[in-house]
């Protein structure tokens, strides 16, 4: 076994909603990996498997190759609380002193508070922090006990651009210092900062898998941006993917295949002025993916 | 990192946490003492009689355990679970046992303490006696009897959300109290209310307590009372645990 952690086959349901169906995942060391999805896709279910919070219905889950709800495997695990959670009566060196405690090895209070930047805070309880400073807290939180894989859900969430480059940094440091992370977020531009590899789910299910370069790739999408008068005709010619229309009456036409869908457009004499093309972006690759995906399940749906 | 050593942990940071807002820990200590230094004191027919003195410390001593087991266990689990640094504590390597004894630990100790002003003031301002050897299995008799409303206490916690909780730890707080002698002798009750009063945990916990300090004859339905109450306390609690674990969807 060469990944830290797997899962294999796993589908958990709650009640009558499945939010994992059949999904199998391994992560590899030294690796950072994006976890994307919409609301409600598994993202979160993926973690707390991981975590031993949650017990699959069917399929197995590996931490380090044991049960992750056994408190030894834990020990190589690190985990952001939600910044609403630190107990607002203990000043923050006293909960970073109560989450080290539970590792064999830690890093000082000292250190971690100099690495994410809040030695000044040390003495504060946490109940008097902004929401950015317990976001940095809750962070540190995940790296204290030296983790072999860390698991940070939405970590710079509320925080400003500052900040936010601020704690990217601070994670870096720690992947380069060996620890593999898995991070999700509503933020693609956070992913593209931060991730090499990218696992995109969608109702549960994972359908993207791969370095960042090859999900943006495999969409193999282009963003076409025009302004014209027939807009609802120039949207539904052939390989139009998505259409959007922005604020300033441009619309926004994702293609499969940009020079097919240029020459579709010049020989069907629509009007049309001020085209830009350019390649997708994570966001848009995002946006297709999770479209196609929930559009392919409508159609079953609606054959079956 | 073994699961004693992590029970210590956590005993130490959850004290800590209940030591940060004083007033919660003040009142926990003041409120049997006050209620000792009101009801018991001025009845001078009691207050001047060694044996009713005593039996009368020693039912606010369990009444004041009482409240504590209840409001710590069943209050304090209900707001844990609406917090989401409970869930997160599950993510350490700890063992859940690790946390609960944690709890078990503090909350004792903050519990054994409340009932410390309440012997002094009794010695001081009653002719309550006991000696040292009658007094430490006193407590002794009183940390077992606590079990059973320390279980309710965590049943409570698991079963309700925290506003319902508040409600009823207080409706079986007062009913275990009343019913189970605490605030008036049960010499005082009618013949039907002693009967009810043998089938409650409160009343198995005074006369075990009595029973320790003051020496005599312990009935059966006392300890039988209260073995079954433990056990079907503890059943309860651990059910409601198992329901609780990974149920609420994310």
């Amino acid at each position: 076994m060469t990944s830290l952690a797997s899962l294999d086959r796993v589908t958990r349901r709650f009640g009558d909603v499945t939010a994992l169906d059949d999904v199998s995942l391994d992560i590899r060391p030294g690796e950072i990996l994006g976890l994307l999805g919409p609301n409600g896709a598994g993202k979160s279910t993926v973690l707390s498997l991981l975590q031993g919070l949650r017990r699959p219905t069917t399929g197995v889950v590996r931490l380090l190759g044991a049960d992750p709800s056994s408190a030894a495997a834990r020990r190589a695990l690190g985990s952001t609380p939600q910044e609403t959670a630190l107990p607002p009566t203990l000043r923050v060196g006293e909960v970073v002193d109560f989450v080290g405690g539970h590792f064999p090895s830690r890093v000082p209070t000292a250190e971690l508070a100099e690495e994410f930047g809040f030695t000044d805070l040390l003495r504060r309880q946490t109940g008097s922090l902004s929401g950015g400073q317990k976001r940095r807290v809750s962070v540190a939180l995940a790296f204290v006990g030296r983790p072999r894989l860390v698991l940070l859900d939405e970590p710079t969430t509320g925080l400003d651009v500052d900040a936010r480059r601020g704690l990217w940094d601070a994670v870096r440091r720690q992947h380069e210092a060996g620890a593999t992370v898995v991070v999700t977020s509503h933020y693609l531009e956070e992913i593209e900062a931060l991730a090499e590899r990218v696992v995109v789910l969608a109702e549960g299910r994972v359908i993207a898998d791969g370095s960042l370069a090859s999900v943006v790739g495999r969409v193999g999408s282009r963003l076409v941006r025009l302004v014209s008068r027939d807009a609802a005709a120039v949207a539904a010619l052939p390989g139009v993917l998505h259409e959007r229309s922005t604020v300033d009456g441009a619309l926004d036409l994702t293609v499969v295949d940009s020079d097919a869908f240029l020459r579709a457009l010049v020989s069907s004499g629509l009007d049309f002025r001020d085209l830009t093309v350019r390649g997708a972006s994570l966001e848009e690759a995002f946006l297709a993916l999770t479209e196609s995906s929930s559009s392919a399940f409508a159609t079953a749906g609606s054959v079956s | 990192m073994s699961t004693l050593s992590l029970a210590g942990l956590h005993a130490r940071y959850s004290l800590l946490e209940t030591l940060r807002v004083p007033i919660a820990v003040i009142g926990a200590l003041v409120f049997p003492a006050l209620s000792l230094a009101f009801f018991v004191v001025p009845q001078r027919a009691v207050a001047e009689n060694p044996e009713f003195a005593t039996q009368a410390v020693i039912s606010l001593s369990v009444f004041a355990v009482l409240a504590n087991q209840l409001f710590s266990f069943g209050l304090g689990i209900a707001e844990d679970r609406e917090k989401p640094w409970h869930p997160y504590l599950r993510t350490l390597p700890a063992p859940g046992l690790s946390r609960i004894l944690g709890m078990v630990v503090a909350t004792g100790l903050l519990g054994i303490l409340a009932i410390v002003p309440v012997v002094v003031l009794g010695a001081l301002l009653t002719e309550a006696t006991a000696s040292v050897p009658r007094l430490l299995l006193g407590f002794a008799a009183l940390i077992l009897a606590a079990l059973p409303f320390a279980f309710l206490g965590v049943s409570i916690g698991y079963a309700f959300p925290s506003k319902a909780a508040i409600a009823i730890v207080q409706v079986v707080m007062f009913g275990l109290a009343f019913g189970g002698g605490l605030f008036l002798p049960p010499i005082l009750f009618a013949d039907w209310l002693d009967a009810i009063s043998r089938f409650l945990p409160s009343r198995h916990a005074r006369e075990l307590v009595i029973w320790a300090v003051q020496g005599g004859e312990l009935q059966p339905w006392v300890w039988i009372g209260l073995l079954a109450w433990t056990a079907g306390a503890l059943g309860l609690a651990l059910v409601l645990y198992r329901r609780d674990e990974g149920r609420r969807y994310r």
